[in-house]
C-alpha cells in the first residue's frame, strides 16, 4: 500500500514544493517594464513590393556589370593544359605508363611536345593536375600526423594510429607517416622553350612561394635540435612508396627540406574533389615587356615516376596566368550575370504587379 | 489499569468484524488485556516526501530517466555507435551536445527537487507534541508513529490525520479551516468520538478504520477526522490519535499527479521527425549502396594510394557494410538535432514568463496575477476550438445578492434598504389576486427557515462555502431576522421584535450535489422539533404536498427565466418518534465503514420526504466583468463555446443570453427533459425523432461551409438526464448512433448549453468532444470543485481563481483570476506562442536539412567515404553557438502582428486554426527551401572549385577550404532567412542576430589562428583567413547568400500583405461591416426575449 502510493507520486514530480514556493511570490503586482510586458520598442520591417523593388533593381545594376567584369576577367586570362598519362597508344608517355614497376632504379622519362598559340603575359603558374584521384576519401584524408608535421619528436618515433597502414616500417616508424604522404606527387617535369633555330632553352620554374605561407612557416615544420636533418630524421624510415628519404627532398635547400619542402606541404592539402590541380612551379615574370612565355614551341620533359593508370587516373599539366580573382574559372561571372538578371528581371515583375495591386487597393478604398 | 477504562473502547467505525482492508490502531500503544496479542502494527512513518531523488540516487536515477525519453536515448545511441565503431566524426560532435542537453537539464530537475527537499523539511521538522505516558514530549513532525497520541494548539496545522479524542471546548468540538485543502474558509465543526472524553492519557482503546484512501469527503467519521494540512481555529487545544501519517494521509494521496498532457505541436514534431528519420535512413542506405557501387570498380577500392589496414581488410564484408551505415546514421545525425528540444524547453520555459508577468493579468481585488503551472502547452493556448465553460463563478461571478422571494405564492421584493420592516412589500405578483401578502405566520416561518437552514458561520461577517447561503442569510436580515451565530449546537436568531431565538442543532444533512438540497433538524426552545430543508425547485418539489406546489412553480420559472437562482424552501414537523428513528439512523450510517455514502443517502431520502412547501427565494448572480465581449471574441476567433453548468435550464439559459452566446436570431433547439415529454410516445421514440429532426436542420440542411452568407445561427440546449440517454443508448436498437448524430448536432451549432450536468459527465462531453473526428483541440475554463474532471480531461485547463476555493487553480495548466483574461491569454498569447513555437521547429528542421544536404552531396565526389565535409568544430558548434540564439530570441520575442491588434481583430485567431503553420504543406515548403539551400551552396562552391586556384598569389584550396565556404555560406543564409521573417526587431533581435554572425566569424578566426595541441588534426590552421583573402570566394560566398535568399524574398513580397498595417487595412475592408457594439453587459433583469418563440419543439 505505501509503496504503491510512493510510486504514484513518483510519476508526478510537482507539486507542494514547487507549486508552494511560486505561490509566494505571485503575490505581487507584476513589474510594468517594457521587457515583461513584452513592450519592447521594435522596429517592425514590412516587405512589400514597394519597398523590396529598388532592392532588386539596385542588386541587379550591381551585380550584372561586376558580373561581365569578372567573366571579362576569367577570359582574359590564359591557360593551357596538356594531359601526359600516356593511355593512348601514340602519346609520347605511353611506354613510361605502360611498363611502370616500382622498383626501378632507372626513372622513366618521355617528352612532350606543345605549341602556345599566344603568349603569356606577367607571372606564369604550372600546376600538375590529377583527375580520378580520391584525396578526399576518408581514409586517406585523415592518414596523417600533423604533431609530427610539426616537428613533435614524440609524434616522429611514434606516429599517431591514423597514419596505419603506413604508420611503421618494420618495427621503424615512417616519417612523414601516413597515407597522403606515401604517395607524395613524384613527377619531375621541366620545360623547355625551343626557339625558331630549334636550340631547347630551360625556363626557369621557381619551387617556392607554392605553399600557403603558415603552413610552411608554422604547421610544417623539422624536427627540433638538429640542424642535420639527416641526424633529426636518423631513427626513421622513408614511406614506403618515395625513392629517397624525406630529408633529401631538396637537398640543395635547407629552408625545402624535410618536412618544409613545399612540394611535400602543397600536396598534404588534400584537396577537395577527385579531379583537382595543385600548384607545382612558378614561372617568374622577366623583366622588360618580353613575355613570360612567348608563342612557340615548348618542350615538357617527364621524370615518370607516378602511377595513376591502375585506379583509371589522368595526369596534367597546365600552365596558366592568374588575375586578382585567382585561375580561370567563368562561373563566377555567369553566376553574377545570371542572378543579376534574375533581380533586374523580377524587379520589372514586381514594379508591374506592385503597380496593379495599388490601382486595386485604390480603387477598392474609394468606396468604403 | 486505575482508569475508568477499564473496558476496551472499540470505536466501532466498522462494526465487530476485521477485515483486510481495515486497520486497527492501539491508541497510545497500549495493548488491549480484552483483546488478542498485542501485534505493534507497521505503519509508514509520517515522513512526507515529495521529492525524488536523493544525494546518492541523483546521479544514476535521473540519468536513468532522462534516457528514457526517446530522442536522448537517440542520441546516446547514436554518441555510443561513435564511441564504439570507427565513424568520420569524432564522439565529441554529438556527445558535447547531448550532455550539455542532459547537464542542464538534470540542473534544472535537480534544483526542483532541491525546492522540494527544502519543503518536506519545513514539513517533516515541524515540531509536535506528543503525549507519551502522561509526559508531553516535543518531536520532529516525522518522527509521529501511528497511534501517537498528539496535542494541538490554535492555527497550528495538524501535522497527520487525526481523531479527535479532546478538546479544550466543553462541548467537545473542535473548528478548523480546511483552506489550504480545498479553499474552503469557513469554519467546519469537527466533534470528539464520544465517551473519549475524559482521560485521554490512560485511554485504552483500538481504533478500526478503513484503509487510506483519497476521497477527502469520503472518509471514516468525517466529524472525527482531523486532517493533515487544517487547521484549528477558535478552540485552545486538542488531542487526537494518529490514524494516517505521512504518505498515506489523504493530503498525501491527494497529490496524485495529473497526467501528462502534450501539445499538438509536440506531436507534428514527432511526426516531422519520424520524416527525417526516414530521410536520414534512406541517406545513409543509399551511400551505402553507392560505396559499395563504386568500391566494386577495378582499382576504385583500395589503390595503391590509399590501402586499408589490415584490420579492415580482414572485416567481413557484411559486417563492413553494417559499420558502413552506422558510419554514414552518424554522419547525417545532425539532421536531427538534439539541440532543437533543448531550444523547444527552453522557449516553452522561459515563454511562460510572460504570461505570468503580464500586467493585464493582474486582478487588484485578489492581489494575483496569472499563473502557469505547466509551460508545456503554451501554444496550445492558439489552437483551442472548443471552450467548455462553467457558469457560476466563471460567466457569472459567484457573488450572489438576494432579489426576491416568494412565500406562499405571494412575491416580496425588497426594493429600499432603508424602508422599514414593511418593507417587505408586495409587488404585483400574478398569484397574489386574494391576498396581499401570505399569513404572518407563514412569513416568519421562511424567514426562520432560511435563518436556520444552512452552515453559515459568525465570524467578521458571514462565512460559508457557498455564496448562495449568505445572500439568503443576508436577505432574511433585511426582513427583519438576523442570525447570530451557532455557538455550542444552539442557532441564535434575533427576530423582528428583536428577541432572541435559540434552536438546538440537530443535525445537518449536508448538501450535495445528486440530492441538491440540504436540510437541518433543530429543536426549538418550545421542544418542537423541526426540519427544514431548501434545495433546486425539481428536487424539492416531488417531496413536498403537491397542491403547494403549483402556487410556487411560476415564480420559481418566471424567476429562471430572469436568469436568478431559485432555491425553494419546505419544512416538515417532526414527532419525538420520527426524530428518533431519523437520529438513531443517521448515526449508524455515519459510523458505518463501508458504503456509508449510500447508507447515509438512504436516511436523507427518506427523512425529506412529505415536507410542506413554504416558498422559493431569487437570488441573482452577476455576471463576470466583460463576460460577454469575452464570449464574443472567443466566437468571433472561431471558438465554439459550450456552456457546462450544474445549474437549471432556465437559468443557464438567460446566462447565455446575457453572454451573447444565443442571440435574438439564434434558433434554438432544444433536447431536454421537457422536449421529451410527449403524449403517446415512448422518451426513446421521441429523442431518436428530435435528434434526426435537428440533424436534418443543423447538418444536412446547412449551406456549404463557403457560402457562409446568412447561415443560421444555431444554440444547442441538452440537459444532464438527455444526455446520460444519449450516451448510454446502444446503437443496435436503431440505424443510427446517437452519439455520432448528437455530436454532429453539436458541431454544427455556434453555441451549446449542456445544464444540470453533473461533474463527471461534464468531462464525459469534453472527451466526447476531444475524440471526435478531427480530434479537436478543447479548452476547459472553470473554478470550483466540480470543474475539476473538465479541466483534467481537456487540452487545457484553466482555472480561476474565483471564490470556490483553490482546487481548480490546483489542477489546471493555467489560473486567471477573471475569465475576461482569457481573451488575451487565447487571442494574444496563445496566438503568438503558437507561431513562434511553430516557426521554430520548422526553422530547425530547416537548418539542418540544408546543414546536411551539402555533406551528403560531398558524399558522391569522395567516394562514399564518409568523409566530412565540415570540420568537427564547426559540427558540433553550428546547432549550439552559431545559429540557436537568433532562433530562440525570435521564439521569445516575435510579434508579427502586435498584442493590441490580434485582441481587437479576433478572426485572425482563426488563420492558425487546425495547426495551420505546422501541418505537411508548410512543412514540405520548408522542407523544399532546405533542400534548393544545400543543393546552392553545395553545387555553387563546387562549380567554383573546378578551378581550386583561387587565391591570387596561384594557391590552391583543399577540402577543408571547400568545407568552410560551404559553412560560411551557410551560417549567414539560415540567420538572414531568420532575420528576414522576423517581423518585430527589438534590440535583443539585433544583438543576437548579428552578435551571432559576428561570433561566427571571430570563432573561425580563433580556431582558425592556432596550433590547438589537444587537436590530432589541425585541419582549419588558417584556412578561413586564407579564405577571406581570396576575392574569389567573397564573391561566391555574397552571390550564393543572395541567390538561397531570392525565392524567400519573392514569397514574402508576393504573398497576400501581412504587415501589420497591411493586415489592419485589409481587416477593416473586409469586416468593416459586422462592427460588434461594444456595449457593456447588460443587466440580466433588462433582457426580454420570448424563447417560446425561437424554441423549436
Amino acid at each position: 500500500m505505501m509503496a504503491s502510493s510512493y510510486n504514484a507520486k513518483e510519476e508526478d514530480g510537482h507539486h507542494s514544493g514547487a507549486s508552494s514556493g511560486t505561490g509566494l511570490s505571485k503575490n505581487k503586482k507584476p513589474d510594468n517594464t517594457a521587457f515583461k510586458q513584452q513592450r519592447l520598442p521594435a522596429w517592425q520591417p514590412i516587405l512589400t513590393a514597394g519597398s523590396v523593388l529598388p532592392a532588386f533593381f539596385v542588386i541587379g545594376l550591381i551585380f550584372i556589370p561586376i558580373g561581365i567584369g569578372l567573366y571579362v576577367t576569367s577570359n582574359n586570362i590564359k591557360e593551357f593544359e596538356i594531359d601526359y598519362t600516356g593511355v593512348s597508344s601514340d602519346s609520347p608517355c605511353y611506354n613510361c605508363a605502360k611498363n611502370f614497376t616500382w622498383n626501378t632504379t632507372e626513372p622513366c622519362v618521355c617528352t612532350v611536345n606543345f605549341t602556345l598559340l599566344q603568349p603569356f603575359e606577367s607571372n606564369v603558374f604550372m600546376y600538375y593536375g590529377l583527375s580520378n584521384f580520391y584525396q578526399n576519401h576518408r581514409r586517406y584524408v585523415k592518414s596523417r600526423d600533423d604533431r609530427q608535421l610539426n616537428g613533435d619528436l614524440s609524434a616522429l618515433t611514434d606516429p599517431s594510429k591514423e597514419c596505419e597502414p603506413y604508420r611503421k616500417s618494420g618495427d621503424v616508424s615512417i616519417a612523414p607517416c601516413g597515407a597522403i604522404a606515401n604517395s607524395l606527387f613524384n613527377d619531375t617535369l621541366v620545360l623547355y622553350y625551343v626557339d625558331s633555330n630549334n636550340s631547347k632553352i630551360e625556363v626557369p620554374l621557381v619551387k617556392k612561394g607554392i605553399a600557403w605561407w603558415t603552413d610552411k612557416h608554422v604547421k610544417f615544420r623539422n624536427p627540433a635540435g638538429n640542424s642535420n636533418l639527416t641526424l633529426a630524421f636518423r631513427d626513421t624510415a622513408k614511406p614506403v612508396n618515395w625513392a629517397k628519404p624525406v630529408y633529401e627532398l631538396d637537398p640543395s635547400d635547407p629552408d625545402n627540406n624535410g618536412f618544409i619542402n613545399e612540394d611535400f606541404i602543397v600536396w598534404m592539402r588534400t584537396a577537395a574533389l577527385p579531379t583537382f590541380r595543385k600548384l607545382y612551379r612558378i614561372i617568374q615574370k622577366k623583366s622588360g615587356t618580353t613575355p613570360t612565355l612567348p608563342n612557340g614551341n615548348y618542350m615538357l620533359n617527364i621524370t615518370y615516376n607516378y602511377p595513376v593508370l591502375s585506379f583509371d587516373g589522368r595526369k596534367r599539366m597546365i600552365l596558366s596566368t592568374i588575375s586578382w580573382m585567382g585561375g580561370k574559372n567563368p562561373f563566377l561571372g555567369i553566376a553574377y550575370i545570371t542572378v543579376g538578371s534574375i533581380c533586374f528581371f523580377l524587379g520589372v515583375v514586381l514594379l508591374i504587379i506592385h503597380h496593379k495591386y495599388d490601382n486595386r487597393n485604390t480603387s477598392a478604398d474609394i468606396p468604403s | 489499569l486505575s482508569s475508568l477504562f477499564t473496558t476496551t473502547d472499540r470505536c466501532s467505525f466498522g462494526g465487530e468484524d476485521r477485515r483486510v482492508g481495515s486497520r486497527t490502531i492501539y491508541v497510545g500503544h497500549r495493548p488491549c488485556p480484552a483483546n488478542e496479542v498485542f501485534i505493534p502494527p507497521k505503519f509508514c512513518d509520517n515522513r512526507i516526501v515529495s521529492s525524488k531523488y536523493t544525494v546518492w540516487n541523483f546521479l544514476p536515477k535521473n540519468l536513468f530517466e532522462q534516457f528514457r525519453r526517446i530522442a536522448n536515448f537517440y542520441f546516446l545511441i547514436i554518441f555510443l555507435v561513435q564511441v564504439i565503431v570507427d565513424t568520420p566524426t569524432s564522439p565529441v560532435t554529438s556527445g558535447l551536445p547531448l550532455f550539455f542537453v542532459i547537464t542542464v537539464t538534470a540542473i534544472k530537475q535537480g534544483y526542483e527537487d532541491w525546492l522540494r527537499h527544502k519543503a518536506d523539511n519545513e514539513v517533516n521538522k515541524y515540531r509536535v507534541t506528543v503525549l507519551e505516558d502522561g509526559r508531553r514530549i516535543q518531536k520532529e513532525s516525522e518522527k509521529i508513529k501511528v497511534g501517537d497520541v498528539l496535542e494541538v494548539e490554535e492555527d497550528e496545522t495538524f501535522p497527520c490525520d487525526l481523531i479527535l479524542l479532546q478538546s479544550s471546548r466543553d462541548d467537545g468540538t473542535c473548528f478548523v479551516t480546511t483552506a489550504s485543502l480545498d479553499g474552503e474558509s469557513n469554519h467546519k465543526t469537527h466533534y470528539t468520538v464520544p465517551d473519549t472524553e475524559r482521560d485521554v492519557e490512560s485511554l485504552n482503546a483500538t481504533i478500526e478504520c478503513e484503509q487510506p484512501q483519497p476521497d477527502l469527503y469520503k472518509s471514516l467519521g468525517p466529524e472525527n477526522l482531523l486532517l493533515k494540512g487544517a487547521t484549528l481555529k477558535n478552540t485552545q487545544s486538542i488531542c487526537g490519535v494518529a490514524v494516517y501519517t505521512g504518505m498515506e494521509t489523504k493530503m498525501a494521496l491527494n497529490y496524485q499527479g495529473k497526467s501528462q498532457k502534450r501539445s499538438v505541436v509536440e506531436k507534428s514534431i514527432n511526426a516531422f521527425l519520424l520524416v527525417y528519420l526516414c530521410i536520414l535512413v534512406s541517406k545513409a542506405l543509399v551511400c551505402t549502396t553507392l560505396k559499395y557501387v563504386w568500391q566494386s570498380k577495378p582499382g576504385q577500392d583500395e589503390p595503391w594510394y590509399n590501402e586499408k589496414t589490415l584490420k579492415e581488410k580482414e572485416t567481413n564484408l557484411y559486417l563492413n557494410m553494417f559499420t558502413d551505415f552506422l558510419s554514414f546514421m552518424v554522419l547525417f545525425n545532425f539532421i536531427i538535432p538534439v539541440s532543437m528540444y533543448v531550444t523547444v524547453e527552453m522557449q516553452k520555459f522561459l515563454g511562460s514568463f510572460f504570461i505570468s508577468w503580464d500586467k493585464d493579468f493582474f486582478d487588484s481585488e485578489i492581489e494575483e496575477g496569472a499563473l502557469v503551472n505547466t509551460s508545456d502547452l503554451n501554444e496550445e493556448l492558439g489552437q483551442v476550438e472548443y471552450v467548455f465553460t462553467d457558469k457560476t463563478g466563471t460567466l457569472t461571478q459567484n457573488n450572489m445578492e438576494f432579489i426576491e422571494c416568494c412565500i406562499d405564492g405571494h412575491q416580496y421584493k425588497y426594493r429600499d434598504a432603508s424602508s422599514e420592516v414593511d418593507g417587505f412589500c408586495v409587488t404585483d405578483g400574478p398569484m397574489n389576486t386574494v391576498q396581499q401578502k401570505a399569513g404572518r405566520e407563514r412569513e416568519e416561518l421562511f424567514l426562520r427557515a432560511l435563518c436556520l437552514c444552512h452552515t453559515v458561520q459568525v465570524k467578521e461577517g458571514f462565512i460559508a462555502s457557498s455564496p448562495d447561503e449568505i445572500a439568503l442569510v443576508q436577505g432574511a436580515m433585511r426582513y427583519g431576522f438576523t442570525f447570530l451565530g451557532l455557538e455550542s449546537k444552539t442557532m441564535k436568531i434575533l427576530n423582528r421584535t428583536n428577541d432572541v431565538e435559540m434552536y438546538e442543532l440537530l443535525h445537518v444533512l449536508n448538501f450535495d450535489p445528486v440530492r441538491r438540497r440540504m436540510s437541518v433538524i433543530v429543536r426549538s426552545i418550545s421542544g418542537e422539533t423541526l426540519l427544514f430543508c431548501k434545495g433546486a425547485d425539481s428536487s424539492i418539489f416531488p417531496r413536498v404536498k403537491q397542491e403547494e406546489v403549483e402556487k410556487i412553480r411560476m415564480h420559481v420559472e418566471r424567476n429562471a427565466t430572469d436568469g436568478y437562482r431559485t432555491l425553494c424552501v419546505a419544512y416538515k414537523h417532526l414527532t419525538a418518534e420520527e426524530y428518533d428513528q431519523v437520529d438513531s439512523g443517521l448515526r449508524e450510517a455515519r459510523l458505518a465503514l463501508q458504503d456509508r455514502e449510500e447508507k447515509l443517502m438512504a436516511v436523507y431520502n427518506q427523512v425529506e420526504t412529505g415536507m410542506n412547501l413554504i416558498g422559493a427565494t431569487a437570488v441573482e448572480d452577476r455576471l463576470q466583468e466583460e463576460a460577454a465581449e469575452t464570449m464574443e471574441a472567443l466566437q468571433g476567433a472561431g471558438i465554439k463555446v459550450w456552456v457546462l453548468t450544474g445549474d437549471k435550464m432556465e437559468t443557464a439559459k438567460s446566462t447565455c443570453y446575457a453572454c451573447r452566446l444565443f442571440k435574438r436570431n439564434t434558433e434554438l433547439l432544444e433536447l431536454t427533459v421537457r422536449t421529451l415529454e410527449s403524449p403517446g410516445k415512448r422518451r426513446e421514440d421521441r429523442l431518436h425523432d428530435l435528434l434526426l429532426e435537428y440533424h436534418k436542420k443543423t447538418v444536412q440542411d446547412a449551406p456549404p461551409a463557403k457560402t457562409c452568407v446568412a447561415s443560421q445561427d444555431y444554440g444547442f440546449i441538452v440537459d444532464g438526464a438527455t444526455l446520460s440517454m444519449v450516451l448510454n443508448s446502444s446503437s443496435e436498437n436503431n440505424l443510427h448512433d446517437y452519439k455520432d448524430l448528437f455530436l454532429q448536432i453539436c458541431q454544427n451549432c455556434t453555441s451549446v448549453l449542456c445544464c444540470r450536468m453533473a461533474p463527471l459527465q461534464k468531462a464525459q462531453i469534453v472527451k466526447m468532444v476531444k475524440n471526435s473526428k478531427g480530434s479537436p483541440i478543447t479548452l476547459s475554463i472553470g473554478d470550483g470543485a466540480n470543474d475539476v474532471s473538465m479541466i483534467l480531461e481537456a487540452h487545457v485547463g484553466i482555472g480561476i481563481k474565483g471564490k470556490e476555493g483553490r482546487q481548480a487553480v490546483r489542477n489546471s495548466d493555467y489560473a486567471i483570476p477573471k475569465l475576461k483574461h482569457l481573451k488575451k491569454l487565447l487571442l494574444g498569447h496563445g496566438h503568438l506562442y503558437y507561431v513562434r513555437i511553430a516557426h521554430l521547429v520548422q526553422y530547425f528542421f530547416y537548418k539542418n536539412l540544408c546543414f546536411i544536404l551539402p555533406q551528403f552531396l560531398y558524399q558522391f565526389f569522395c567516394g562514399c567515404s564518409q568523409q566530412p565535409l565540415y570540420d568537427a568544430a564547426y559540427l558540433t558548434m553550428y546547432n549550439i553557438c552559431f545559429t540557436s540564439m537568433p532562433i530562440l530570441a525570435y521564439s521569445l520575442f516575435e510579434q508579427h502582428i502586435s498584442i493590441e491588434m490580434l485582441l481587437e481583430n479576433a478572426t485572425l485567431y482563426r488563420q492558425i486554426g487546425k495547426n495551420a503553420m505546422l501541418r505537411w504543406g508548410p512543412f514540405l515548403y520548408w522542407t523544399l527551401l532546405g533542400v534548393f539551400h544545400g543543393l546552392v551552396f553545395f553545387f555553387g562552391v563546387w562549380f567554383l572549385f573546378s578551378n581550386p586556384a583561387l587565391q591570387d598569389n596561384g594557391q590552391a584550396f583543399g577540402n577543408w577550404s571547400y568545407g568552410t565556404i560551404v559553412f560560411t555560406i551557410l551560417v549567414f543564409t539560415v540567420t538572414l532567412k531568420l532575420a528576414l521573417d522576423t517581423r518585430h526587431w527589438t534590440w535583443i533581435n539585433h544583438f543576437v542576430i548579428w552578435g551571432s554572425l559576428a561570433f561566427y566569424v571571430f570563432f573561425s578566426f580563433f580556431w582558425g589562428g592556432v596550433i590547438w595541441p589537444f587537436l590530432r588534426q589541425q585541419r582549419l590552421y588558417f584556412v578561413f583567413a586564407n579564405m577571406l583573402s581570396s576575392v574569389s570566394a567573397w564573391l561566391v560566398i555574397i552571390v550564393l547568400i543572395l541567390l538561397s535568399l531570392l525565392p524567400e524574398i519573392l514569397y514574402v513580397v508576393l504573398r497576400k500583405p501581412r504587415g501589420p498595417y497591411a493586415r489592419q487595412k485589409l481587416v477593416q475592408s473586409s469586416a468593416g461591416g459586422i462592427q460588434s457594439p461594444r456595449s457593456s453587459a447588460r443587466p440580466l433583469l433588462m433582457r426580454t426575449f420570448s424563447d417560446e418563440s425561437n424554441t423549436v419543439s
